[in-house]
């Protein structure tokens, strides 16, 4: 149960799920709800993007129920590598794209200042009429955020946001999500990362196939879960207040 | 002057150089959808699997065989976007199959009841003899339709050709999209045949399309671009295919290559930049990542 706050948005029940004849997740019982700011953790075919996948209803599950409060609106960031970046489109053009019910073309004069303001508020309000191309991996991931944030979701999912980008733009996203759970919208996001992302988040979620431990970092980051989740010993530290994993068999030490 | 006045003193060039010019004009604008979602050997295949309906409809009932044929391209399309999103066995084997069968058995059925004549090669090169009103009415249709489905559904349609997956879960009906793009496909296919010719309606969707996208990078232009560079083909071809008595279609895909080749050497680099990658948006089958 990922918050006791407010009713949950979104609760999967005994699902398994996966593709054709293959199931990627067994019996996995989660909810999500406005107050969640949950890392979904695990190693790379665990299902982290599996999981994501069932609670944006891309996917429908193959055994188990999946209960939605009435219209969720949910709004998904992808990750970088899912797209064309060669696409012939400006930013504002892609931000907009969200909006795909308009019946007509052109940008309306409230649409232009509504992505302003979206854009501003992501620090990339200079860049709207560039061309999608010529924006670094950090700015990608800003201008995805910006098409996500444009439709006002109640909950924000999303793929590895911190994949490919540098340590100062991890940090910005990270405290941009803060800032955007902290004005009322859930927030749900895979990652790897363990010491960069997933310890600095209230809530994980730790998956290999299955949900292997779910809580607070301090009740998920042990060596004994970590174990189970990435099927490997790993040491866990404290620094500075922080909880810091150490793969003893790596020549890098710090995992993630 | 006189080069250009002299052929339309001829009923027949008139009507051609309009189905050319509207042709080229059609073919240019959805070429651009076809072009960025990697689906140029969609529609090469399509237009040879409307060639099956084509010539089954010619031999039965010619008088309908718009409507026969119209029926035969949108289940081809539908059934080729079917196999290319779900496909295990590969989409490129599984679209070749669909497709050269059905332009297979347009060929038998026509060697078989048909007499080979000006129909059967009209079909495969195109011609700007005998076309009547009622298929510059089809054509006009088609691309008003195409036109009106665009505007209305412009960012949907983009949305879905940048990025499906995140249109789908956006609200976009992915699905009912990308079966209207392939209607608007056939049926355009099918209203240019007779001019542009089996054979080479394909070029004439892919070559106006990168020109546009090596001159721009915004969709809109492109769209325009596009459009512009496709008329002028059809207009340019249909006057070459008249002095130079060889079919319309050939000379309208010549002129677009010569264009081509014109604006990949005054753009360079950049114009090859610019379309780079163009084929990464193929249909693949249903996304198995499991991370």
């Amino acid at each position: 149960m990922v918050s006791a706050m407010s009713a949950p948005l979104i609760s999967l029940r005994q699902v398994d799920a996966g593709y054709r004849d293959s199931t990627v997740l067994h019996d996995v019982n989660l909810s999500v709800s406005q107050d969640s700011f949950t890392g979904i953790v695990g190693p790379s075919g665990a299902g982290k993007t599996t999981l994501l996948r069932l609670l944006l209803g891309a996917l429908k599950p193959q055994r188990g129920v999946i209960d939605r409060s009435g219209s969720v609106p949910v709004s998904y960031v992808p990750q970088l590598e899912t797209v064309d970046w060669n696409f012939p489109a400006t930013v504002e053009e892609c931000v907009l794209m969200s909006r795909s019910a308009r019946w007509v073309p052109w940008t309306s004069k409230a649409e232009r200042l509504e992505v302003a303001a979206v854009l501003e508020r992501l620090s990339i309000g200079d860049l709207a009429g560039r061309h999608i191309r010529e924006l670094s991996g950090g700015q990608q991931q800003r201008m995805f955020l910006a098409r996500a944030l444009i439709r006002q979701p109640k909950l924000l999912l999303l793929d590895e946001p911190t994949s490919g980008v540098d340590i100062s733009t991890r940090h910005d996203v990270l405290h941009l999500l803060a800032d955007l759970h902290a004005d009322g919208m859930g927030i749900v996001l895979t990652t790897h990362d363990l010491n960069g992302i997933a310890a600095h988040l209230p809530h994980l979620v730790c998956v290999n196939h299955r949900v292997v431990a779910e809580g607070s970092p301090e009740q998920v980051i042990t060596p004994d879960v970590l174990e189970e989740t990435f099927g490997a010993r790993m040491d866990v530290l404290q620094h500075l207040g922080l909880l810091v994993v150490v793969d003893p068999s790596s020549p890098n030490p710090l995992a993630g | 002057m006189e080069t250009l006045l002299d052929p339309l003193s001829y009923a027949f060039f008139q009507k051609g150089l309009i189905v050319a010019a509207l042709s080229g004009a059609l073919l240019g604008f959805i070429g651009v959808y076809i072009v960025l979602r990697g689906m140029s050997y969609i529609g090469h295949g399509l237009s040879h699997a409307i060639f099956g309906g084509f010539a089954a409809m010619q031999l039965f009932a010619a008088q309908l065989y718009i409507v026969g044929a119209g029926l035969w391209g949108i289940a081809s399309a539908l059934a080729i976007t079917n196999v290319a999103r779900r496909s295990r066995l590969g989409a490129d084997a599984a679209i070749g199959v669909i497709t050269t069968a059905s332009f297979a058995l347009g060929v038998a059925l026509f060697a078989r009841f048909g007499t080979s004549g000006p129909a059967f090669d009209n079909a495969l090169f195109g011609s700007i003899l005998g076309i009547t009103n009622s298929q510059i009415l089809w054509l006009v249709l088609v691309t008003l339709f195409t036109v009106g489905v665009v505007f209305v559904r412009y960012r949907a349609l983009m949305f879905t050709t940048f990025d499906p997956e995140v249109a789908n879960v956006s609200g976009v009906k992915t699905g009912r999209t990308e079966a209207l793009l392939m209607i608007m496909l056939s049926l355009a296919i099918l209203v240019t045949l007779t001019v542009i010719g089996v054979t080479l309606v394909a070029a004439m969707l892919v070559i106006p399309a990168v020109i546009a996208r090596m001159l721009t990078d915004s969709f809109a232009r492109m769209l325009i671009i596009s459009t512009i560079a496709g008329t002028f083909s059809g207009l340019a071809g249909m006057y070459l295919s008249y002095y130079a008595e060889v079919p319309s279609g050939t000379m309208i895909v010549l002129v677009g290559a010569v264009l081509f080749i014109i604006v990949l050497a005054a753009t360079g680099a950049r114009g090859l930049r610019r379309s780079a990658g163009m084929d990464s948006h193929a249909p693949r089958p249903t996304r198995e990542v499991v991370s």
